[in-house]
């Protein structure tokens, strides 16, 4: 192992929904217990309707991603038409499995394809391939794997799934010291990828009302 | 000629780096302290690493007395289990302590320290103990446990005013060693905070109250972005000649506003 993990903590989950998929990932990259960027993004497009949530080791990660999309990008550019979402996570599979005694990379491929609809896929470190409707990945993922299990229904709509992926991450920032800053969410259906962050605190309400508190508890008027 | 390619020991019977000797002489065999002994068959010991510990602790001196806050974690390993923990201790009227490191230690020693507070009370004498009076008994603790090879695993901020209203700020870590300076802290607010602190710190004068809780709060803004074991919210201890209190939970005043715009990687 990485005598440092540059990516050791992170929480990334995907679901797939009725029409496409949710991916949902912390913004924290931590070194041990530094903080090294704490506005990652780290829903990595693969291409416009694939996307890849990465854990584990960050400079690992985003080399295979790299690859990865120009392996897609090269398919697209032959075939003429959009990649399927279960090559690009074959992609992943085959290079994690083969390098897996020096590699630290977990990954969850999700995406949108006409074939098959929205997709989610799990390629974990081991190097394993699996298809499942919902998948949770990092440090942060054992804090709320009960929690997602408890409340995920197949054949959700996109306004539930949302819900259900940005209190997941939220859960698991509270209590994972290794993951923490905002909720990125993505939603991918045949349009594409939609992006967003969610914030839900106002820095300027968040600064006023503890200056509030401030001089309250010290008498300051 | 004899070629001695291993190196010879250099005395015998004498001490060796890593064990306890016998200073005392004789054939007297050298015991583990007590309480490292466990009655296991096989000798069995518990792990005395750090397992439930507060992350960092900063103090800051002013005119008037002193500030130390501390925000409100106690993680296990990183798992953040306790969120609601007060780690800034209101010791007596002239005594704050921040407790960082192994929390269970921290409670330990405070258990002793309120022992010596009720014998202060006892006392009813008019004198009660200083600040400076507890980081030196800190330091003399800390040490002779650190030296029979079973340290607490604290790194303590003790700030407070003596009788005469003058402000004393220190910080004691788990081997004993102990310094005072106008702003300390523990963990990564020695990294992050104190360079902050010092950064702003005017020449001639010490801050004013104004100044030093602007620094608290920007100090544990930054040690919220960049410390992995923290949480946003923090108590802050007040000693002054007319007050000494815990004050809070206060929230950390974090900005994301920026994350929108950055994409990829």
């Amino acid at each position: 192992m990485d005598n440092c993990d540059y990516f050791g903590g992170t929480t990334i989950i995907a679901v797939e929904f009725d029409g496409g998929v949710v991916m949902g990932a912390d913004s924290r990259t931590s070194c041990r217990t530094y903080v090294s960027n704490r506005s990652a993004d780290k829903l990595t497009r693969i291409t416009d309707h694939i996307y890849c949530c990465r854990s584990g080791s960050a400079s690992q990660t985003q080399t295979l991603a790299n690859t990865v999309a120009y392996a897609m990008n090269y398919y697209e550019c032959s075939m003429g038409e959009p990649a399927l979402v279960r090559d690009a996570a074959v992609h992943f599979r085959n290079k994690i499995y083969d390098s897996r005694q020096t590699m630290m990379a977990s990954i969850i491929v999700a995406g949108w394809d006409r074939r098959h609809g929205g997709q989610v896929y799990s390629v974990p470190i081991t190097g394993l391939m699996v298809h499942e409707p919902c998948a949770v990945a990092g440090s942060g993922a054992a804090y709320i794997q009960g929690f997602v299990t408890a409340h995920y229904r197949p054949g959700m709509q996109q306004a539930d799934t949302v819900e259900l992926v940005k209190n997941a991450v939220q859960l698991a920032i509270q209590h994972d010291c290794s993951s923490g800053g905002i909720v990125r969410l993505g939603v991918i259906n045949e349009y594409g990828m939609d992006a967003c962050v969610c914030c839900d605190k106002d820095p300027a309400m968040v600064k006023y009302a503890n200056t509030l508190l401030w001089n309250l508890e010290f008498g300051i008027w | 000629m004899m070629n001695n390619s291993f190196a010879q020991p250099m005395w015998s019977n004498g001490p060796s780096p890593g064990q306890f000797y016998n200073f005392m002489g004789g054939n007297a065999p050298t015991q583990l302290p007590r309480e490292l002994t466990t009655a296991g068959p096989f000798g069995t010991k518990h792990s005395t690493a750090a397992i439930t510990t507060g992350s960092s602790v900063v103090g800051i001196k002013f005119d008037g007395g002193v500030l130390v806050a501390a925000d409100t974690l106690v993680s296990y390993g990183s798992l953040a289990r306790y969120q609601d923990i007060q780690r800034v201790f209101k010791i007596n009227n002239n005594i704050l302590l921040g407790g960082s490191g192994d929390f269970a230690d921290i409670q330990s020693i405070k258990r002793n320290i309120d022992q010596k507070m009720i014998e202060d009370q006892c006392y009813n004498d008019g004198v009660i103990m200083k600040p400076g009076e507890l980081a030196s008994w800190l330091t003399r603790v800390l040490y002779n446990r650190r030296s029979r090879m079973n340290p607490l695993y604290i790194d303590v901020v003790v700030g407070g005013v003596d009788e005469t209203g003058k402000p004393f700020l220190g910080n004691v870590d788990m081997r004993g060693r102990a310094y005072n300076d106008y702003v300390v802290a523990t963990g990564f607010g020695r990294h992050l905070a104190l360079p902050l602190v010092r950064e702003r710190k005017p020449k001639d004068r010490d801050f004013t109250f104004e100044e030093a809780t602007n620094l608290i709060r920007e100090s544990m803004k930054v040690l919220y972005y960049r410390d992995t074991r923290s949480i946003p919210q923090y108590t802050v201890g007040i000693c002054t000649a007319a007050d000494c209190s815990i004050k809070g939970p206060f929230k950390v005043e974090e900005n994301w506003t920026f994350a929108e715009t950055v994409k990829g990687y």
